[in-house]
């Protein structure tokens, strides 16, 4: 009897825990979001996406933001057609070329695991190096450079997840037609095109928010770059810069920054989760 | 002559795909030599052993000893996983054990939204959250005076953004138990609870391991959160109240002015080496461990 209750009673109390801990989760959720949003919207206004910081904007004048803004599409549209470029020929010579149980492949997935655990602090310092031995100044160059190593382990291993349990039947089908591997490709493509979607998506997130790596290698600017040896702004390093200035305007810029990027962010997001939900429905 | 070139153009995509593959890989070790490279000149300067155990920190002098830097690490690490541990095992537990479908409906799009903040908007939750909470409510208890910008501050918001990473790693294991134990066990009159402790957990603890050390790895790596609400003060932190200076964020903060000093650049691209060192002999251990968990369950 005695043992029954307190099986009852520890049962009990684990729940509670969990619910706790659950609760924290969406605390910190909570909190969070509606930091950036409370301070954001409050700062927010149409100058602010649209204009170029004018003459004065450190101490507090008049300005917005579009010099990071572009100067973020500009990085993350670039990388991640690079990104795209490398890693879905990579991810097929994984899965199609290779056997199941290749040693290359094994390889392969460990050295792209480590990549996407190698801090962006490092791939910044990296990059940093690399520019100075070619030459380069922090430019857009670099930026695209450094976030485009970034996110090509991303790119491999999320696309590498969705291509993995690609049925092996379909495979055959196609290579009993006759079809060569090379051109087996486009049935593959069309079956884990969500999954490149998805992968593109998460790529797009963590490029964007990056701050560690352009610091080195694209810089910061008032205007917006004309060509690629120009150094770039971006979102990130927009927020950081800005927000430890002891003046009220500048921080409110910072604020606002984080909006953008915050709602951006959440964007995407959204997005990814209803790929995935949407098209591993009515999967073969 | 149609099948000829049909099949030179797949041997020759074949060629260029095992190039791009091969060079991806390379890319670790080329991060690893240039690394190296940069920062030969420091270590033919002084010693591995001062450089990473002397508190000296003097780049005018070229004296450069890591240690408040690698003890400021340590402790904003640990203390993360401190706090996001718990929190992820209860979770994951609770959202494979017991939870049902329109629970998880709720808490993975939350999980979703953690892991897609960027490092920066995390820190501008802890300068406008976590700082001056510390700072007026949870310091004055302890303490004289306090900024905020402390280890607890960094830990805080560093195990806040382990927490997404650890959780879904931990469900993906514990989706790996079979079913069967589980009905076995609750059959024999076990609680749900003693199910998942005495069943899941102790079948998983090599995965639990694994992922909590890839997660370590994640957090000795943050640069930018950790950089706003650190604090920034060179010495060694004595307790989680003390302001700290961890690898990461020693590196941000000094890259202008990097090359202006000899040897300070050198001195900078060794700490980013010892970040890189650490973090691929983390990820090799836990990448392997989970690799063969993987392979067993199939």
């Amino acid at each position: 009897m005695n043992v029954a209750r307190s099986k009852k009673w520890k049962e009990i109390i684990a729940k509670l825990l969990m619910w706790m801990a659950m609760l924290i989760v969406f605390g910190f959720v909570f909190s969070v979001i509606w930091t950036i949003f409370s301070k954001g919207c409050r700062v927010m206004s149409w100058d602010m996406i649209t204009k170029l910081p004018g003459g004065g904007f450190y101490i507090g004048k008049e300005g917005g933001l579009l010099n990071a803004i572009v100067g973020s599409l500009y990085i993350v549209g670039a990388s991640t057609v690079l990104g795209l470029i490398i890693s879905i020929p990579v991810v097929f010579f994984m899965n199609i070329y290779l056997k199941k149980d290749s040693k290359l492949a094994y390889v392969a997935r460990l050295a792209f695991d480590v990549l996407f655990g190698v801090p962006s602090i490092v791939y910044g310092a990296f990059g940093f190096t690399v520019m100075i031995f070619f030459g380069l100044r922090t430019s857009l160059l670099g930026g695209i450079i450094v976030i485009t190593l970034l996110i090509i382990p991303i790119f491999i291993r999320t696309m590498d997840e969705a291509t993995r349990n690609f049925p092996r039947d379909i495979l055959e089908a196609s290579f009993a037609l006759g079809a060569t591997r090379w051109e087996t490709l486009k049935v593959v493509l069309r079956q884990i095109a969500p999954g490149i979607a998805t992968a593109t998506l998460l790529s797009i997130g963590r490029a964007i928010g990056d701050a560690a790596s352009v610091m080195f290698t694209a810089g910061y600017t008032d205007s917006i770059p004309t060509s690629l040896s120009q150094p770039a702004a971006t979102l990130p390093l927009a927020v950081f810069f800005q927000l430890s200035s002891p003046i009220a305007e500048v921080v409110d810029r910072a604020y606002a920054a984080a909006l953008i990027l915050t709602v951006i962010v959440l964007l995407l997001s959204i997005t990814g989760r209803f790929i995935t939900n949407k098209f591993s429905k009515n999967k073969v | 002559m149609r099948n000829k070139t049909r099949i030179v153009k797949d041997k020759l995509a074949q060629g260029i795909m095992l190039t791009i593959t091969v060079l991806a890989i390379l890319l670790v070790a080329v991060i690893a030599v240039g690394l190296y490279l940069k920062s030969k000149p420091v270590l033919e300067e002084s010693s591995l052993w001062t450089l990473l155990f002397s508190s000296e920190w003097r780049p005018m002098k070229g004296a450069f000893g890591f240690l408040p830097f690698i003890m400021g690490t340590v402790w904003v690490t640990l203390l993360s996983i401190l706090i996001a541990l718990p929190i992820s095992l209860l979770t994951a537990i609770y959202l494979t054990e017991y939870a049902q479908p329109m629970v998880r409906k709720f808490v993975f799009p939350a999980l979703d939204i953690l892991a897609a903040l960027p490092s920066v908007i995390y820190g501008v939750w802890g300068v406008l959250v976590i700082v001056p909470f510390i700072s007026r409510h949870l310091a004055p208890h302890f303490v004289d005076f306090s900024t905020g910008y402390t280890v607890l501050a960094a830990g805080i918001v560093l195990g806040v953004m382990v927490i997404p990473l650890l959780v879904s790693l931990f469900i993906e294991i514990f989706s790996a138990v079979p079913t069967d134990l589980r009905e076995a066990s609750l059959a024999l009159g076990a609680t749900r609870w003693q199910t998942a402790k005495k069943v899941v957990l102790r079948k998983t603890v090599s995965g639990i391991i694994a992922s909590t050390v890839l997660a370590v790895s994640r957090a000795l790596g943050e640069t930018i959160a950790v950089l706003m609400v650190c604090g920034c003060v060179i010495g060694i932190p004595k307790g989680v109240l003390d302001a700290c200076y961890p690898i990461p964020a020693l590196i941000a903060n000094n890259y202008g002015e990097m090359l202006s000093m000899p040897f300070y650049e050198s001195a900078l691209m060794f700490a980013a080496l010892i970040l890189f060192v650490i973090v691929l002999l983390f990820n090799l251990f836990s990448r392997i461990i989970l690799y063969r968990l993987e392979k067993s369950e199939m």
